[in-house]
């Protein structure tokens, strides 16, 4: 029997929220099977996501991180490109800010470091990238396998870096110096306050805000410009836009580096505007949650957005969640990341014939109504 | 001289004892890629793995329920995999990477549930564990002109598992090149239409395979907590699901250059920690990042098309729609 399509509204929020669910009741049952009770602890989270004291400012600092690596991906995914690099250009990233204002602080106003230092997260993050877009397009390495060993090639060469040639003189641990004063991203419990709003002091700092203006500015590119139209192109079909006349290759390249690009500015929030000094493991699997928020979201920047609020929800009542049962660590946040990736990425039709035939049928009630009524 | 003799025997033997978790692994993705499958989630079914086979040799007592257990959940995820890239011909990368993260959480979460531990499992006693098979007279044998040594260190001394990965690897090459199901699982891998119009089940074909994946993943897994390791430690498995990935692919998906991309990625990983802090022929020391990062840097050269070209299976990664 012929089934129409779901209206679009149902396509966009409604099957990415049954998606959502459906993680969300497993993990319920994981839950309840390890012996707490899955309702209280979902309270528990949510509360310690929103509603204590400078919890919402910590989830919108997790929330920054996810923007930054989501954006990547998505960008990347407009193409057809898997990037899953983003932990390694993130990494790349940091060590980009590190290196130039180890090298300058002490030159310029801390006002230009600064700058610098956006510019160079974002350069070294696009270089990660760059390179195994270029063994895509050129040698044909499929981008997904290429990305996952540079993954573990920038972490191998940022652990050598930190505990050799750059780590702080005197110390031990494998981090370098901390940056010179006043190098930090201004923290937004400092501006509010400024300002005469008093909230509790939280990581959240300005990276927040150049975030959201990346939302804005990947949106422009990928809808309203024609870089972003070949790139949605070659996703479609690469063979019609070379017919076009496109370069394949140039835009498969420039995708991949921008997509680097902005998983490297990721290390902003991290590295200067929390740590002050580059350390081990900054990126703490915040790439590959970018994977997560980018396939919820659907790869546009307001459902990334969305998402990453849920993230940073989940990431912060995490660590509550933590706090309050002593048999619940913040890995229950990872199990309920992988959840949310298999039903919205692997799954994330599964419900679809379901909905759509749920949706026939109410159309089927509704017209029988109008028509005897 | 017999010590250097001694010290290259040694790095060999700790070669076997390292690669034999790649070995199971990478024959585990041969199967899956083979026949048309991506399956980057060999890290998570190896820790899942690793995890239910020490806890349940913990809570039996018993080494072979720990095995058959652990080779029962990886089937299960595989199964997972499976039904999302076959039935639902979702997104086989996603899927896997899904698999991997979700392991990493509900292993350690599981392993604090059950033993409070902070994601331990308890330490397994020698009862609970595979331990070496020592072959006869191997500690009264002499050096007789260095052969006495191989037969001591070299090849008495390793657990059963070790033997059963390199054994398998000739039981991998047997099955897929000399048996049908073997031509059947290669041939749904280059070209499924070919399969499906002589009327054989690509999917059915697909889940064999990918239960296969999941059973010598198992044996992976088993391997490193209750054969090599005593216990499970969260994070066990530390990149190694990639590694065999990366050998997979270096082996360009051949039984015995895979076998062989193994054992180089094993060997570097031995002689990783023994050159730490040693002066060579004047070079200085090398560090041990840069060998521990050599398995990785070397696929990503091999995928570049820089030593021979790369053939991976033609209908790898693609979901087979049944054309009406």
């Amino acid at each position: 029997m012929p089934v129409s399509p779901l209206p679009k509204w149902a396509d966009i929020c409604l099957l990415p929220l049954i998606n959502l669910s459906a993680a969300f009741i497993v993990s319920g049952c994981i839950i309840a099977l390890i012996g707490e009770n899955p309702f209280v602890a979902m309270g528990v989270m949510f509360k310690g996501a929103f509603i204590y004291k400078g919890a919402f400012g910590y989830t919108l600092y997790y929330a920054t991180n996810f923007i930054f690596t989501g954006l990547a991906v998505a960008v990347a995914f407009h193409a057809m490109l898997f990037n899953i690099g983003g932990e390694g250009q993130a990494m790349i990233g940091g060590l980009g800010i590190g290196l130039i204002i180890l090298a300058c602080e002490s030159f310029f106003p801390p006002f230009f470091v600064i700058l610098l230092a956006i510019i160079f997260a974002g350069c070294f993050g696009a270089i990660w990238g760059f390179i195994p877009g270029y063994l895509q397009a050129k040698r044909g390495s499929h981008i997904v396998i290429t990305t996952i060993m540079f993954n573990f090639i920038a972490a191998s060469l940022l652990v050598w870096l930190l505990a050799g040639p750059l780590i702080a003189p005197g110390q031990m641990s494998p981090e370098t110096r901390s940056f010179a004063e006043g190098i930090k991203l201004a923290q937004i419990h400092d501006i509010l306050a400024v300002m005469g709003i008093k909230i509790a002091p939280t990581p959240l700092n300005i990276s927040f805000l150049f975030a959201i203006f990346a939302c804005f500015c990947v949106w422009i590119l990928i809808w309203h410009t024609k870089l972003g139209y070949i790139i949605r192109v070659i996703g479609h079909s690469s063979r019609a836009a070379i017919y076009a006349g496109h370069n394949a290759t140039h835009i498969i390249v420039i995708t991949m580096a921008i997509s680097g690009g902005l998983a490297g500015l990721m290390s902003l929030n991290e590295i200067l505007g929390v740590q002050g000094r580059v350390i081990l493991n900054f990126t703490s699997g915040y790439g590959f949650t970018g994977i997560a928020v980018a396939l919820m979201g659907r790869n546009h920047p307001l459902g990334i957005f969305c998402a990453c609020l849920l993230f940073g929800a989940l990431y912060q009542g995490g660590a509550e969640l933590d706090f309050a049962f002593q048999t619940i660590t913040r890995d229950m946040v990872l199990m309920i990341q992988g959840l949310i990736i298999l039903f919205s990425g692997a799954f994330a039709y599964l419900f679809r014939p379901a909905l759509e035939k749920l949706f026939w049928r109410v159309s089927i009630w509704v017209s029988k109504r109008r028509h005897n009524g | 001289m017999a010590d250097i003799w001694l010290q290259f025997i040694l790095t060999i033997d700790a070669t076997c004892r390292l690669s034999a978790p790649l070995i199971l692994c990478a024959m585990a993705g041969l199967f899956s890629e083979r026949s048309g499958i991506i399956d980057i989630s060999l890290e998570g079914k190896m820790l899942m793995a690793a995890f239910v086979a020490a806890t349940i040799a913990s809570l039996t007592g018993s080494a072979w329920m720990a095995l058959i257990s652990a080779v029962c959940v990886s089937v299960g995820l595989s199964l997972i995999h499976g039904f999302a890239c076959i039935t639902h011909k979702g997104n086989q990368v996603v899927s896997g990477l899904a698999i991997n993260i979700l392991a990493s959480g509900l292993s350690v979460t599981l392993a604090i549930a059950i033993f409070a531990q902070g994601g331990l499992t308890p330490l397994l006693s020698k009862s609970e564990r595979f331990l070496s098979i020592i072959f006869p007279f191997a500690h009264d044998i002499g050096s007789f002109f260095g052969l006495g040594t191989i037969y001591r260190e070299l090849l008495s001394g390793h657990n059963f598992l070790v033997w059963l990965a390199f054994f398998s690897v000739f039981v991998t090459s047997f099955i897929l090149f000399q048996t049908s199901f073997g031509l059947r699982l290669r041939a749904v891998g280059e070209n499924p239409e070919a399969v499906d119009t002589a009327g054989i089940s690509v999917s059915s074909t697909r889940y064999q395979a990918v239960i296969i994946t999941g059973i010598l993943c198992g044996l992976a897994g088993t391997y490193l907590s209750v054969a090599h390791g005593a216990g499970f430690v969260r994070e066990m498995t530390a990149g190694k699901g990639y590694i065999a990935l990366a050998a997979l692919i270096f082996g360009n998906w051949r039984p015995l250059p895979v076998l062989l991309a193994c054992c180089m990625f094993g060997f570097l990983d031995a002689v990783a920690t023994r050159l730490q802090g040693v002066d060579i022929f004047g070079l200085g020391q090398i560090p041990t990042d840069l060998i521990l990062v050599l398995p990785y840097l070397l696929t990503v050269i091999v995928l570049a098309g820089f030593i021979g070209t790369s053939r991976p299976p033609q209908a790898l990664g693609v979901p087979y729609v049944k054309e009406r």
